[in-house]
């Protein structure tokens, strides 16, 4: 059934909104968080488990240093207070996917506590998110359902259990709850998942890649009557998977939570599920009893300590920060603020950056990333990252056009036939074998043909109308394949008319 | 071999290990002549869970072959067998925590005591029967069988750990090893005349001890003689990076100190009685041999005061809660996914995960299980935390403070190890509250941390064992093996001999040859 | 004091996952409230200034090198599950009419 929703503008003239973002983040360490059982993306299920991993009688947690070390890292990036002494606790509930039937992570003594994240909005607004805590977990196994349709829990006859993904450690953000952003929640929302996703990959903890689950949140959203009314109830939307998603589940609860209340009806405290197919959130399960979590803490696992040495180690590890890296690159390259925002929204700074590295001007990298590629990724509904060509690819062929090896239009083969698989550019230049033709004896020839073929733009051009000039260098290029040099072409062609 | 089996297996296990190193018997020739007592004494005795013969006679005839350089290299005790409660983990010998839940389980790995066993050159004879996950006093709790104590098989031989203790007591095993939460090394040690030892918490590795409260399990020996439990102790502990709770420090001298105290001479040391632990529900008998020995430390010129620990009055709430909680959670992961039972629900209930969760865990665990699974899930649920968890925490730091304070005044505590000798089958079963107080005396230690160790006291007025119990500062485990070697040699020599010297072993009669 | 009603008996074996017979919960709900008598008076002496204990010995976590070891294989992993298929673990529907 449909619920009811109120105009986007409506409700947000009407409704302050609060809202607040849980994100997970998991970890690219080499082992799991409490073992070290091998962690990697893809494998035979059940293949990346130690004793511990799979729950087994006996077994027990001991904490991964560089899960630590990197916690450290993302405490220090989003200004929080990192703990001297903080704790694991047991947050115990059954599900077929936890191996212990309790997860590891923080309670009320979590590692990193009380920080902000400034996040830029897109016509330059800098709003400041406040962070609760960034916490260390495990996460749980994953589950296949068999027998319903299209793979869904609903209606599905069995599960099946693989154990690989549990125990690989998470930090889990929260946010306090957000106030103040109105009707620009969901452009903040994306901005600070954006900032977020930034972060872990400059710091070098997570792949952060959302279409592999390598980062997701639950989005709380309440609204009440005016700023200085208490919190109203909020709905929680479990394990949003795209920055699209967030930002449309919370216009999403925005309009409905509006229409329910202007209706007298209360907002249930439950948790829902975004519905990418229909664009809605959708109900889930009432708050209740059943999650009384009992937490506890591990003691399995004794306080963990993080002196001042430490913090100062990883300090002096700490890499450049998304926005400043923006601005010096911003800066370096000479782009105006509209320039950076079309790199920034096509997702190729980095990209960019590297092709840069790899010799390009950064015109022409951005030229590449934001053309003929930007092209092929959105034809192909694929990210820029995710196109089999690499910035030294793009480096190679700018290399071959500066060296007048290549024109733009052998460039824009050869770049195909990259992405065709056919290899590295120089193995494609070869395999094709492109060229521009500099022999003037060939040009010469095809220039005398295509005057042949052409008198009346003979006429023209000897009489001073240099119009149709395009007309002879067109049939020339065709005879020679497009192998010949444009500029070339034009001289032989003046000289011939003189 | 040069003794009868019945000889052979009476003799001590640091007695054993002087033979196999003189070659007067082999390791193998141990192993066999436990395999028959255990073959004899098992119908009466019911100790074992699973007798692993083959494996044992594999490690035995592994460690004969050795060279005299490589097994020079090897701890005293190499050579000698050892049973295991079931409690721990053993690669490929069916481990089950005496739990119809795990039924059938072979774990894939060992626990890091069993890696030091084996490395060690020490044969596994079996797995020895328990309370179903280590929870009971009285072994009665067992999902599969009933163990009997060797000196009167009418009556339990204590527990958790019974199967241990009374292996080690009938002569089935001249070591063991257990686990020790509120008592259950301790406890039936005092019940079948045994030593046995609680270390430190951290002293010995828990990876592959089954949990049962996390924060207060510990292994550790189970023998005839204090100095075999201190050899044993120092081959089993010391720091393991897979246990987050090990102690970075290794073992303790404590062969020494025992070895050290077997002189007889406690000048020089000052001994606390724990005035709260004895008097009111304590047994005539116990309290008649127990204070007969703390006469025997002041004649061997040890300083005897009395010291008050005022918060052990709370110990037993505080481990009835802290307890079960951990129990509630340490135990969730039975669950019928990944190893054991499995029930699914019976028709008309709807069968999904968390159905077939429910009906596996209501039908793989018993009564006592269940019970401590519930209250703990109480105890840590959302509005009863603090009043309950939050506070047994608080009395936990008393406890410790307690100990703290005694220990400025004196060496070691002392107190009965347990209120009781052995009971009557049933006799407890059906009033929890009535076996929780078992553990009156052997639970403080357990909260603190601090390593404690019950050893023989005499026989009662009921011609039962009665155990005293020794309590040293944390890490300091030599501390009580000193007084402990005094007090068994002081006690020998007025009994002329070993106290089982007074265990009729009905079983062994037809081992002599 | 905390007194145990069956409803609540029947509550915590719904969050401990065991599914108790009425007579285990007549069972429980007296045994129960005994022990909670016995073990209540905890609180008389848990004042604020007391701090909690959650390890009686006072060690700070040892933090180990991310260096992988070899893992169980799929056999031995798999080898004790009660059901299996395809390398991996069966659990029975997840959602339920109960839910």
């Amino acid at each position: 059934m449909a619920e009811k929703l109120m105009k986007y503008a409506d409700a947000t003239k009407k409704y302050d909104v609060v809202f607040g973002l849980e994100t997970h983040v998991e970890l690219c360490t080499k082992t799991k968080l409490f073992c070290p059982a091998e962690v990697s993306f893809g494998g035979e299920p059940n293949t990346q488990l130690t004793p511990v991993s799979l729950g087994l009688p006996g077994s027990l947690p001991v904490v991964n240093k560089t899960a630590v070390d990197y916690a450290i890292k993302l405490g220090l990036a989003l200004h929080c207070e990192i703990a001297e002494w903080s704790q694991f606790a047991r947050k115990n509930y059954f599900y077929p996917d936890m191996p212990r039937d309790y997860q590891i992570s923080q309670y009320d003594k979590p590692t990193n506590g009380n920080g902000y994240l400034d996040v830029e909005l897109e016509d330059g607004t800098v709003f400041r998110v406040p962070i609760e805590r960034a916490h260390i977990e495990d996460d749980a196994g994953k589950n296949t359902h068999v027998g319903g349709a299209d793979g869904r829990i609903e209606g599905a006859d069995h599960s099946l259990v693989d154990y690989n993904r549990a125990g690989v450690p998470l930090i889990e953000i929260v946010t306090k709850p957000i106030e103040g952003a109105g009707d620009r929640a969901p452009e903040i929302a994306g901005a600070y998942m954006r900032a977020i996703r930034d972060i872990v990959r400059a710091l070098g903890i997570s792949h952060a890649r959302m279409e592999q689950g390598n980062m997701r949140a639950d989005v709380n959203v309440s609204l009440r009557p005016s700023a200085d009314a208490p919190y109203g109830t909020r709905s929680e939307t479990k394990n949003v998977n795209s920055f699209r998603g967030i930002e449309k589940t919370i216009q999403y609860e925005i309009r409905r939570q509006a229409a329910r209340l202007d209706e007298g009806k209360e907002i249930l405290q439950e948790t829902r599920h975004w519905d990418e197919a229909s664009q809605t959130t959708a109900g889930g399960r009432l708050k209740s009893d059943a999650d009384d979590y009992r937490y506890f803490p591990d003691p399995d696992l004794v306080m963990l300590h993080i002196t001042k040495e430490h913090i100062a180690e990883m300090e002096a590890q700490m890499p450049e920060m998304p926005r400043e890296r923006r601005n010096r690159l911003k800066a370096e390259w000479g782009l105006t603020d509209l320039q950076l925002r079309d790199i920034l929204n096509a997702d190729a700074l980095d990209l960019i950056e590297e092709t840069v590295k790899a010799g390009a001007t950064a015109g022409g990298a951005r030229k590449w990333w934001l053309g003929e590629l930007s092209r092929e990724a959105n034809a192909k509904g694929v990210s820029l990252e995710e196109l089999p060509v690499t910035p030294a690819d793009v480096a190679e062929v700018e290399k071959l056009i500066a060296d007048g090896k290549l024109n733009d239009k052998l460039a824009k083969q050869t770049i195909a036939g990259v992405l065709a698989g056919e290899g590295t550019p120089d193995e494609v230049v070869k395999k094709h074998g492109y060229k521009i033709v500099e022999d003037s004896g060939a040009i010469e020839a095809a220039v005398d043909a295509a005057f042949e073929a052409n008198p009346d733009v003979v006429e023209k051009l000897k009489s001073g109308n240099m119009k149709p000039m395009g007309v002879i260098i067109g049939a020339v290029m065709k005879a020679t394949r497009g192998q010949a040099d444009a500029k070339a072409v034009t001289k032989i062609v003046r000289e011939k008319l003189q | 071999m040069t003794e009868a089996t019945n000889e052979l297996v009476k003799l001590s296990a640091a007695e054993m290990a002087a033979a196999v190193k003189k070659g007067d018997v082999s390791s193998r020739e141990l192993v066999d002549a436990h395999l028959a007592v255990i073959e004899a004494a098992e119908p009466s005795i019911k100790a074992f869970l699973k007798v692993s013969g083959d494996v044992a006679r594999e490690q035995a005839d592994a460690f004969d072959a050795k060279s005299a350089d490589e097994k020079a290299a090897l701890p005293e005790l190499a050579g000698v067998p050892i049973a295991i409660k079931d409690m721990i983990v053993t690669k490929g010998i069916e481990t089950t925590a005496a739990s119809k839940i795990l039924e059938g389980w072979i774990p894939p790995y060992d626990a890091t005591v069993i890696e030091k066993l084996k490395a060690a050159g020490m044969p596994i004879l079996g797995k020895t029967n328990l309370d179903e996950f280590a929870q009971g006093s009285s072994t009665e709790h067992s999902a599969y069988q009933t163990t009997h104590n060797p000196w009167d098989t009418e009556r339990v031989p204590g527990g958790s750990g019974g199967g241990s203790a009374s292996a080690v007591a009938a002569f089935e095993a001249p070591l063991a090893l257990g686990t020790d939460t509120g008592g259950s090394i301790r406890q039936p040690g005092a019940l079948t005349g045994t030593v046995g030892v609680k270390p430190t918490y951290g002293g010995v590795s828990r990876f592959g001890a089954i949990a049962m409260a996390s924060s207060l399990d510990q292994i550790g020996p189970v023998t005839r003689t204090v100095l075999d439990s201190a050899l044993l102790q120092e081959i089993i502990g010391g720091n393991d990076r897979r246990d987050s709770t090990s102690i970075p420090e290794g073992p303790r001298p404590m062969a020494a100190a025992a070895r050290e105290g077997a002189k007889r001479d406690l000048k020089g040391m000052k001994v606390g009685l724990v005035k709260e632990l004895g008097g009111d529900g304590f047994q005539p008998g116990v309290e008649a041999r127990f204070n007969e020995a703390v006469r025997k430390l002041q004649d061997m010129g040890a300083e005897v005061v009395e010291v008050s620990c005022p918060h052990f009055e709370y110990a037993l709430g505080a481990y009835y809660i802290i307890m079960p909680s951990e129990v509630s959670s340490n135990l969730a992961r039975y669950d019928g996914m990944r190893y054991g039972l499995r029930v699914m629900p019976p028709a008309g209930v709807p069968q999904t995960a968390a159905n077939m969760m429910a009906y596996t865990r209501e039908a793989g665990f018993g009564d006592e299980v269940k019970r401590r699974i519930i209250l703990g899930t109480y105890a840590l649920s959302a509005g009863y935390y603090d009043a309950w968890y939050g506070s047994a925490q608080k009395v936990r730091t008393l406890i410790i403070e307690d100990f703290r304070k005694a220990f400025e005044q004196v060496d070691v505590l002392v107190s009965p190890t347990s209120p009781s000798t052995a009971f009557k089958f049933g006799e407890k079963m059906d009033d929890p509250l009535a076996m929780y107080m078992n553990d009156i005396a052997t639970i403080p230690a357990n909260l603190a941390g601090v390593p404690a160790m019950s050893i023989p006291a005499g026989l009662s007025d009921d011609g039962l064992p009665v155990g005293f119990q020794f309590i040293a500062p944390q890490q300091r485990d030599e501390v009580m093996y000193k007084p402990a070697a005094a007090l068994e040699a002081a006690l020998e020599e007025d009994w002329n001999g070993p106290i089982w010297q007074d265990l009729k072993a009905p079983w062994l009669d037809g081992l002599a040859k | 004091m905390p007194t145990f009603t069956r409803e609540e008996i029947v509550h915590l074996g719904d969050l401990a996952r065991i599914a108790l017979t009425d007579e285990e919960i007549t069972r429980l709900q007296g045994e129960l409230n005994v022990i909670a008598d016995s073990i209540n008076k905890v609180q008389e002496v848990a004042s604020d200034d007391v701090a909690p204990t959650a390890n009686p010995v006072p060690l700070e976590a040892y933090l180990r090198p991310d260096e992988p070891v070899t893992p169980l294989t799929q056999a031995e992993a798999l080898a004790g599950g009660p059901k299996t298929e395809a390398g991996m673990f069966v659990a029975p529907r997840i959602l339920g009419s109960e839910e």
